[in-house]
């Protein structure tokens, strides 16, 4: 097949991927929230347990006026879901499904996933100082600040998963932890990283990446009870509904760049090489649920932190933690 | 073979391209059947239902610019660490791994005297 005729498959591939996890995200986070509260949750649309919600949702959006505020910085206003759904989507490139299910396998993998994601909070900041508004202008600037403190955490984590695999090939990272770690009466025994002593770099990966996701217990920038929207305030309709999509699209993203990292990515013990091509998405996707479902659960566990706190956090102990991660990692390669 | 070379930069720049795309049809969907009336206070930015009060770019206390500070050094930093995780296999193998380790920690450890001076100069204590 032509070069560009791959392209397009894959193109098509990844985008009906992200948009159909990020559907089935939105509804999981609608139906567990209403569960672990003692509610319902949505349950007309479609007819059965109201699987059609996200859906009737992205229609009703889809139906409502696109306000721009007279006083806004228009051309920036505009401009800024776009950043937001670019960086969403340009995750994707990399993460592999399987041994040659990859759309590139890019030798800066594991760097080109943070400055990517990265990219939203420059969409951020836009929709916030754009908008003209106190709520958007606050809500933008503390988002700003979130992003880049938590920023560091999530980098100096991944590096320590460099340290160890030795690449930065999210394809080579998944092969290394595939590698027989020991062999047990003739039986090769392999294992992920979270075992093989990234259980530090685990956790502050996945706070990391909560925070960047502006999610509960870090959604300081869109606190409703003080800040209205924040930085959505005045987003309204279809751009509205592309910033809410980009967010659970990240959010899936995110979880596979987790599992990919740290839980073996598409390969699983015991699932033989051969048949990786076919079984690896769906090993990749239930680690992917897996992981979703715990941020949807600490969303409803844990309260809001204080925007000090919330800078303390990242300041005092998850970056020096992350610092001495790297270190342990690099002793670890180098004396054992 | 032009693609063999450039086919890393071209295919992230058609996914960028792709994602400018799916906004832009999704907000020329929405122009076709959305009711579009401007005018009148929906144009005005919301401020809990009073008029705003002077404009939206007042000016705010900003106390986030020395977290940016911050953040600089340490990004640049990490920029420094990626190629030495890369490399440290190869390192060693050649039997220079421990020098290179002390190397880095004694990086790192500079770097950590930067962040505490930042602490003890009460960046992260909030009035």
């Amino acid at each position: 097949m032509s070069f560009w005729a791959t392209l397009g498959l894959q193109v098509v591939a990844v985008l009906a991927v992200m948009l159909g996890l990020a559907l089935v995200t939105i509804y999981a986070e609608l139906k567990i929230s209403a569960h672990m509260q003692s509610r319902i949750g949505p349950y007309y649309a479609g007819g059965r347990w109201g699987w059609a919600q996200p859906l009737a949702d992205g229609l009703k959006f889809l139906q409502k006026e696109d306000l721009v505020p007279r006083l806004a910085d228009s051309t920036v206003y505009r401009l800024a879901p776009y950043v937001v759904i670019v960086a969403a989507l340009a995750v994707w490139v990399v993460i592999p499904f399987g041994p040659s299910l990859v759309v590139r396998d890019l030798d800066l993998g594991a760097f080109y996933v943070l400055a990517v994601s990265s990219l939203s909070t420059l969409g951020v900041l836009m929709a916030g100082w754009a908008s003209a508004n106190k709520y958007s202008l606050i809500g933008g600037l503390r988002a700003a600040a979130q992003l880049i403190a938590y920023e560091l955490p999530l980098l100096l984590a991944v590096l320590a998963v460099v340290v160890q695999a030795g690449t930065m090939s999210l394809s080579e990272i998944v092969a290394v932890q595939a590698e027989p770690w020991f062999v047990v009466a003739g039986v090769p025994i392999s294992a992920p990283f979270i075992v093989k002593g990234q259980i530090i770099g685990f956790t502050i990966f996945m706070i990391a990446a909560i925070a960047e996701l502006s999610r509960i217990p870090f959604d300081m920038p869109i606190a409703e009870s003080e800040l209205t929207m924040g930085y959505l305030t005045e987003y309204s309709g279809i751009r509205f509904t592309m910033f809410f999509l980009g967010e659970y699209a990240s959010m899936v993203a995110m979880s596979a760049i987790a599992a990919t990292l740290y839980l073996g990515g598409y390969a699983l013990p015991g699932v033989p090489a051969a048949t990786l091509n076919v079984v690896g998405p769906f090993v990749l996707l239930g680690k992917v649920a897996l992981l979703v479902f715990l941020m949807i659960w600490f969303r409803w566990t844990w309260p809001r932190l204080r925007e000090d706190q919330l800078q303390a956090m990242a300041w005092r102990w998850l970056i020096p933690l992350g610092l001495l991660n790297i270190v342990l990692a690099g002793i670890f390669k180098v004396v054992l | 073979m032009l693609n063999a070379y450039f086919g890393d930069y071209i295919t992230v720049a058609v996914f960028m391209a792709v994602g400018a795309l799916l906004v832009a049809g999704a907000i020329f969907a929405s122009s076709l059947i959305a009711p579009r009336r401007p005018g009148g206070f929906k144009e005005v930015v919301y401020e809990s239902g009073i008029e705003p009060i002077g404009g939206g770019w007042n000016q705010s206390h900003i106390r986030y610019y020395v977290f940016a500070l911050l953040f600089l050094i340490f990004d640049v930093e990490a920029i420094f660490m990626f190629p030495w995780a890369i490399r440290l296999d190869f390192f060693a193998e050649a039997g220079l791994g421990i020098t290179v380790l002390v190397e880095m920690i004694v990086f790192v450890v500079v770097l950590v005297l930067g962040l505490l001076y930042a602490l003890a100069k009460g960046v992260l204590r909030w009035e």
